[in-house]
């Protein structure tokens, strides 16, 4: 058996080497395999912040990866047409540029975490559940009908956008760029788990009554946790974007938020690196199943059968021989 | 002058009334002890003070009126409770248990592992692996980390060994004498709480029947209402 921290290590250092080494041997493709899972492991490491630590099974975290993409479609569109996205009252113009881009990902992420975690917490359980859900199905149908931007089709944006410094065309380049976010993002996770947030936190998804006593809300606690999710779920949706070049209505659907979910139970719920051995798997097994038969997702749901029946700490559970997921 | 006071209280659970007209006063630096029989209302007044309850009356704690206030702003306003069965927080370790509770003031994390050493020997340890008397100095130690100006201890000592007991009272009698910390206490052992409280409140039946001194509850009142 590995310890949690060792395989942690272990993971991080496979997931930078393997490209790496796919860069020197001229295979282009294995990079961008490996940019997707990191892509799909930063979302999942913010869905696990409010499903593992809070406890809250959201089940619309693609409206935050959604909104991620959009926010990068949108404003790569109006740059790449040369329109402004506003004229009146003022003047807002697209653009190219990476940070930028973030930054509105992740600020519109708030504030839409911030008005679904408002209403959804007001509900607990299956509903809190079905509320996410609802407002997921919400966008990805307002997405659909929106034509401005594409509508059912998407958005295509040609060129991927500049990072100051960094050539992004390169896809090893891209690749890095998002696993150091990743890493400073599982970073940022560790640091929140053991703060006194992150622990207030921890106890609020136990038994809330008891945080009450200790003069702390667990609706707040929570309303927090769901929105700090929600801006690292929507970053990883705007670097998606990003990698595909692409922004469809799919990005906003139930099986979006499905996915996520299911990085994490794959690899570990409120594991630290659960949600990368999951979306790792996941993407792994998209591509070499993927290959052989188009109903790759019949093994993926056995898999997936066979971790919640027998391993219900996921993958990390199994090879660290710890089950349970709360240290 | 009065920290926390109750008038007129009422209290219901749902159609069930438990509280029909308590009536209690604790002033600043006081060690009150809250007695009653069995299901006479003493641990419904604790919620009632909490606000975990529906009550009616009037209940103010500093000058403010804390009736309308919700259980976390009490707490915060500093009320610290330890709850009747040790609730601490079970998945976390002694040392995050305290720091998840705690707020600015003179009571760190050093401060209560000097009041009870061994949760400084178990630092590390998970609170439910803890033995029943740990978890207990714990969740004492969780509520002195939340910097009260008034502490409730709703039947601290039940189903502790002697020797835990001991040590459970001899830190609430350091609380005492050091800082001068208001108390209410909630316990059935009628010889530790004369010797720490300095009045004493009796509920029957949902009713405030006797409010004085400790010294003034003599064995004939106390036999009459409470039983021992």
């Amino acid at each position: 058996m590995i310890r949690e921290r060792n395989l942690n290590a272990l993971v991080l250092i496979l997931l930078f080497t393997v490209p790496i080494w796919a860069f020197f041997n001229d295979q282009p493709f294995t990079i961008t395999l490996a940019t997707r899972a990191v892509i799909f492991a930063l979302a999942a490491v913010g869905l696990n912040i409010c499903l593992g630590l809070g406890g809250l099974v959201s089940f619309g975290h693609a409206v935050f990866f959604g909104i991620g993409g959009y926010a990068m479609g949108i404003l790569a569109h109006h740059a790449q047409t040369y329109t402004p996205l506003m004229e009146a009252p003022f003047l807002i113009e697209g653009t190219k540029s990476m940070p930028v881009i973030w930054l509105v990902a992740m600020i519109t992420s708030a504030f839409a975490a911030l008005f679904i975690g408002m209403l959804s917490l007001r509900t607990a359980g299956v509903y809190f559940i079905m509320i996410t859900l609802a407002f997921g199905q919400m966008l990805y149908f307002f997405s659909i009908s929106w034509t401005s931007y594409g509508g059912e089709d998407g958005l295509s944006i040609y060129v991927r956008n500049e990072f100051p410094g960094i050539n992004t065309l390169v896809p090893v380049n891209f690749f890095i760029i998002c696993f150091v976010i990743l890493c400073l993002v599982v970073a940022l996770n560790a640091f929140i788990k053991k703060s006194p947030f992150g622990l207030a936190l921890n106890s609020a998804r136990q038994v809330p009554q008891r945080v009450l006593t200790v003069g702390l809300n667990p609706t707040h606690l929570k309303l927090v946790a769901f929105v700090i999710s929600g801006v690292i779920t929507g970053l990883a949706g705007a670097l998606f974007a990003d990698l595909n070049r692409f922004v469809s209505p799919t990005m906003f659907s139930w099986q979006t938020s499905g996915e996520i979910m299911i990085f994490i139970i794959l690899g570990g719920v409120a594991r630290l690196c659960g949600p990368i051995i999951g979306a790792v798997t996941f993407v792994m097994l998209e591509h070499f199943l993927g290959g052989i038969s188009d109903f790759w997702h019949i093994y993926l749901g056995i898999l997936l059968l066979v971790i919640v029946l027998f391993a219900p700490g996921g993958l990390v559970g199994l090879i660290t021989g710890r089950g349970i997921s709360h240290d | 002058m009065s920290l926390l006071k109750l008038e007129c209280v009422t209290a219901s659970y749902g159609s069930s009334k438990a509280l029909f007209d308590v009536n209690l006063v604790v002033s600043e630096g006081e060690v009150m002890a809250l007695m009653g029989r069995n299901g006479m209302g003493k641990s419904t007044t604790v919620k009632t003070i909490f606000r975990m309850i529906s009550t009616t009356g009037q209940l103010t704690f500093g000058g403010q009126d804390i009736t309308r206030l919700a259980s976390h702003e009490v707490a915060r306003l500093g009320i610290g409770l330890v709850p009747e069965g040790r609730r601490c927080f079970s998945d976390l370790s002694v040392t995050e248990n305290l720091i998840a509770a705690a707020r600015g003031g003179p009571w760190s994390l050093a401060r209560v592992t000097t009041l009870f050493p061994k949760l400084g020997e178990r630092k590390n340890q998970r609170a439910d692996t803890l033995s029943g008397g740990e978890q207990q100095m714990l969740t004492i130690g969780r509520a002195l980390m939340t910097n009260p100006r008034l502490l409730v201890l709703d039947e601290a000592t039940e189903g502790l060994a002697p020797i835990v007991r001991q040590e459970i009272w001899k830190a609430i009698g350091h609380l005492k004498k050091e800082t001068g910390m208001t108390i209410i206490l909630i316990d059935k052992s009628m010889a530790e709480l004369r010797q720490v409280c300095d009045k004493a409140t009796i509920l029957e039946r949902g009713n405030t029947v006797w409010t004085g001194a400790m010294s003034e509850l003599t064995a004939n009142i106390s036999q009459r209402l409470i039983g021992v």
